[in-house]
């Protein structure tokens, strides 16, 4: 019989077991590792439509992608484009850290049969509890907002989390980037306030006022290294 | 565990008599953090259901040979190796609850329930009662988390799963939602409200 109790045994044990426990887990992560990263990149496409108003479902959602989004580009703040980098593929939260020169910016070029061509803008930033982010589309203009997409990793249900819902994002369209020549994204504030400044703004959650301003920062900080392309955009 | 118990007792037993959440007062926590909506409330309750009845069976399928020693840290890697295989199941086939429940997958691990029933019973247990009273106690939990996020959604949102149920005639003629029943401290008042009607009920439960 063994002395279960003994400082080998137990030292043993708790070896096998962290080695079993860990090859298990590392077989589960390895053999869903590609359904996982597919879905994700369905959930991406999907949250890119939405911006522009189309709703898919999983089934559907790679086709109509690759139906309406007809050609993506990377820019610099600059306005110039960047090759070598497929825009998909950037990590808009990692960019969002840089300094506005260093930022690879991703544009996806939308064409939608009965409203022409659109802009998408993913944008990344930090709610209450996490990070949040979301797309905004605009107009080929490159100023006039045609629909906004937003979500979240964990805002308080019903609070902050609300920023998903159709009753704040239909706010921002036709709301309008550039006042008299000034490149001013539209801010969130509190309900029955008003933004100082003259920029265009959309009211806030009430109980979601972290949340709400967390989108606020995220458009401005995310919207403004876009600055310069926009403007070649407005030129045209 | 003195008295023998009949494997009925041991699965319905959570459900009321011997409720985790409102007799013994455990896993409030999560009971706090899911129950502003329904739809997240059933899930976590399912999810918490089937890794309570593996590891229940797990650790008693091992009991006799774990040292007595390291017991608690051998439960704990248990929980926490099946938590993170139902999170990664969901990714993987179930992406869109995965992410209405993002974080609180993981808090399963810190459920006190799971350590509770791990430690009360499959320590002492066969493998099939523990199965039992695994299933019994999450079906007990996941009640008590369906009547505080039925409230809450009720109450606090005028919606049932996410589907409005209050008429807007209602709003319209001066009725408004509850903001204070989504935030979470409202949780713990529902949850005490249940206590108070279950007591009352059930006479033997009540302290002299």
């Amino acid at each position: 019989m063994i002395n279960k109790q003994s400082n080998v045994y137990t030292i043993i044990y708790i070896t096998v077991m962290v080695i079993i426990v860990g090859a298990a887990l590392a077989f589960t992560a390895m053999s869903l590792k590609d359904k996982q990263a597919e879905n994700a990149d369905a959930d991406k496409m999907r949250q890119i439509l939405q911006s522009v108003h189309l709703t898919t479902d999983r089934a559907t959602v790679v086709q109509d992608y690759h139906k309406y989004i007809t050609s993506t580009i990377v820019v610099n703040s600059l306005g110039e484009q960047v090759d070598g980098t497929e825009a998909f593929a950037i990590n808009v939260a990692q960019e969002a850290k840089k300094p506005f020169e260093k930022r690879l910016l991703p544009v996806y070029i939308c064409t939608l049969p009965d409203a022409g061509t659109k802009y998408i803008i993913p944008l990344a930033g930090m709610g209450l509890w996490g990070p949040i982010w979301g797309y905004v589309s605009l107009d080929s203009d490159g100023t006039t907002i045609y629909g906004a997409f937003f979500d979240h990793q964990g805002e308080t249900p019903g609070l902050g989390a609300e920023i998903t819902k159709p009753e704040f994002t239909n706010q921002f369209n036709g709301k309008e980037m550039f006042k008299n020549g000034m490149f001013l994204p539209v801010t969130v504030v509190k309900k029955g306030q008003m933004p100082q400044g003259e920029m265009d703004y959309v009211d806030g959650i009430s109980g979601g006022t972290i949340t709400s301003k967390g989108v606020g920062a995220m458009l401005d900080e995310c919207l403004q290294p876009y600055k310069a392309y926009l403007e070649s955009l407005s030129k045209q | 565990m003195a008295d023998k118990v009949s494997n009925r007792d041991i699965f319905f037993n959570p459900f009321s008599k011997d409720n985790p959440v409102i007799v013994q007062v455990l896993g409030i926590c999560s009971c706090l953090a899911v129950t502003a909506k329904l739809e997240p409330a059933l899930v976590m309750g399912i999810s918490v259901i089937a890794v309570l009845a593996f590891s229940n069976v797990i650790i008693s399928l091992i009991r006799n040979t774990i040292p007595t020693n390291i017991r608690i840290i051998v439960q704990l890697v248990v929980v926490a190796a099946l938590v993170i295989i139902v999170n990664q199941l969901l990714l993987a086939y179930a992406y869109d609850v995965s992410k209405q429940l993002s974080v609180f997958i993981g808090l399963i691990i810190t459920n006190c329930i799971l350590m509770g029933r791990l430690e009360a019973f499959a320590m002492g247990n066969k493998p099939w009662p523990s199965f039992l009273d695994g299933v019994g106690n999450g079906i007990g939990y996941t009640i008590i988390l369906v009547i505080v996020g039925f409230f809450r959604e009720l109450l606090g949102s005028g919606s049932l799963m996410g589907y409005k149920v209050i008429p807007q005639s209602w709003y319209d003629a001066g009725y408004a939602d509850n903001g204070l029943m989504i935030l979470p401290p409202m949780a713990l008042l529902v949850v005490a409200c249940i206590i108070w009607v279950h007591r009352s009920y059930n006479k033997e439960l009540q302290e002299k």
